[in-house]
């Protein structure tokens, strides 16, 4: 079963070196899960300062915005996407990245598997 | 919903009905165990059952009821595969993943059905689902209870309680919440949401504020039943053994808990006589486990605690001393507020009203007593005890605009009118 870690960081302590959440510490995390076998897929993002937001209204009209910047607490830094068997499994996983420590969290969600009839 | 014909008037109806209630829970287990999938085994149990009050007052009940349940359940559950691909595709990916993990269920020699209720436990309180549905599933899944007597336990509209418990089922099939026992590793972290689920179901049967709902000790014993099973399912756990022992101690006084008028009577006033002394005693036994051969667990301490109630003789020769030492144990587990303010009320038996009310003063501003009526109620009765009748009517004025529920409202009411009535000669 395929689980998406999202990783959320409190975008106040951007620049607030933790214990454990070095960029070290996200590449060890990364060997781990490609040598147990179950990583599938997963980015690191660049920050807010990067992102445009599109929207298409009713008559098709494209509105193309700069943002959004922080007004939210926690800011998507980066996913990966797991393979494994149940959600113990998919909690360990995302309880062992450093995106789980120094106020930042991880949400877990079940990847939808949509069943097409061949 | 057709299992509720479990509970109709059918000639062998008591037989029956005990069976039922004591193998509903295992016979989930298995089915779950074997199929993954709650709805199914939900659905084929039920079938059982009923197909059980078709054939055995005729043909009369099987020597091994539970085997003959399972037997025909899965029979169900196979037609149904069958019948239906789609499920049977999805259910195939879940059971090949399930062997690859699971190891086999432990053997109950006693008993005609493989007990696989533990993981069941651990699947119904698993912390990804909200703390209000734990004690829920419990009692559907592990209790046997129907949808509509889940839902008169924690006193919501079945309808309320359906959606509750189909949403749960949801988050447990999507989210894939595994059924198993977690490892010897894992259970501190584990076990504390399964023995909180079943202690729900507890205070769930105190919880009523008045009215033929006061005390609902068939819910109080249906959790008892549960943490008994759990006890026998995981033995080396002295938590269990805490949890177990402070319901039973709590429980002894149930008789003495409501006065003639149907109104509670709190601990203070209680006729002990009329205390079940051989649940006290069985109470008194698990206590000793609980607090024997390592640090005690909140359970053990409250456990203990109750205890030291239920062996005194009266208030007054209550072991204070010890109840406070245990409450500082206990504060140093959980720091709540509320395990602050009995600690403050034992202090006060122990030092005198002056000492208790010195610890509820530095409690004065902790938000999370906010909106509490026992705080206000606690202070009144110290200052009531000081003879501060005037601060003391003040404080009771205070818990009433707080307090809901009509048996504690009387009891304040009672006392704010024997303090103004002392108030001249304050």
């Amino acid at each position: 079963m395929k689980y998406m870690l999202l990783f959320m960081s409190p975008t106040t302590d951007w620049d607030t070196p933790v214990d454990g959440c070095d960029f070290e510490d996200w590449i060890r995390y990364d060997r781990e899960m490609k040598d147990a076998g179950i990583w599938v897929s997963g980015y690191p993002l660049q920050d807010l300062t990067s992102c445009t937001t599109v929207q298409v209204g009713p008559a098709g009209e494209r509105t193309i915005t700069d943002g959004p910047f922080a007004e939210t607490r926690e800011v998507l830094g980066g996913y990966d996407i797991i393979d494994v068997p149940d959600l113990d499994a998919a909690l360990e996983w995302a309880a062992r990245s450093p995106g789980a420590l120094g106020g930042g969290s991880v949400q877990v969600r079940p990847i939808a598997e949509i069943e097409v009839e061949v | 919903m057709p299992d509720e014909g479990a509970a109709g008037t059918r000639p062998v109806g008591s037989s029956v009905e005990a069976v039922f209630r004591e193998e509903r829970g295992r016979l989930l287990a298995s089915l779950v165990h074997r199929f993954g999938d709650l709805d199914l085994a939900e659905e084929v149990a039920s079938e059982a059952i009923e197909a059980a009050l078709v054939h055995w007052p005729t043909d009369g009940v099987p020597s091994r009821p539970g085997a003959w349940l399972l037997t025909t359940a899965r029979r169900r559950a196979v037609d149904r595969l069958r019948r239906d691909r789609v499920l049977a595709t999805r259910l195939a990916v879940l059971q090949a993943e399930a062997e690859r993990t699971d190891p086999a269920p432990p053997a109950d020699a006693d008993r005609d059905l493989p007990d696989d209720r533990l993981a069941l436990f651990f699947t119904c309180a698993h912390p990804a689902l909200p703390a209000q549905d734990r004690g829920a599933l419990t009692l559907r899944f592990l209790a046997g209870l129907t949808t509509a007597e889940v839902a008169r336990a924690f006193l919501v509209p079945p309808a309320t309680m359906a959606q509750r418990l189909v949403r749960a089922k949801r988050k447990i099939r999507d989210a894939r919440i595994p059924f198993r026992v977690p490892g010897t590793d894992e259970l501190p972290e584990r076990l504390p949401t399964v023995l909180q689920a079943v202690y729900s179901i507890f205070t769930e049967g105190y919880a009523a504020s008045s009215g033929p709902d006061l005390q609902r000790t068939d819910l109080a014993e249906e959790a008892i039943r549960l943490a008994r099973i759990l006890r026998r399912l995981l033995p080396a756990e002295r938590e269990i053994a805490g949890l177990l022992g402070l319901m039973l101690l709590i429980h002894a006084r149930r008789a003495a808990r409501t006065g003639p008028d149907g109104g509670i009577v709190l601990l203070d006033d209680q006729d002990r006589g009329r205390w079940d002394h051989r649940m006290i005693d069985e109470g008194r036994r698990l206590v000793l486990v609980a607090l024997t051969g390592g640090p005690p667990g909140p359970y053990g301490l409250q456990a203990a605690i109750a205890a030291l109630h239920d062996e005194a003789a009266d208030v007054a020769s209550t072991d204070w001393p010890q109840v406070v030492a245990l409450y500082d144990v206990l504060l140093g587990l959980v720091p709540s507020p509320v395990v602050a303010l009995n600690r403050a009320a034992a202090v006060a038996m122990r030092d005198g009203p002056e000492a208790g009310l010195a610890l509820l003063d530095e409690l004065a501003d902790d938000a999370r007593l906010r909106g509490y009526h026992l705080y206000p109620a606690s202070r009144a009765d110290l200052l009531r005890r000081l003879g501060r009748y005037g601060e003391a009517a003040a404080a009771y004025r205070n818990a009433l605009t707080l307090v809901g529920t009509e048996p504690e409202r009387a009891h304040l009411l009672r006392r704010l009118e024997s303090v103004t009535a002392e108030e001249p000669a304050d």
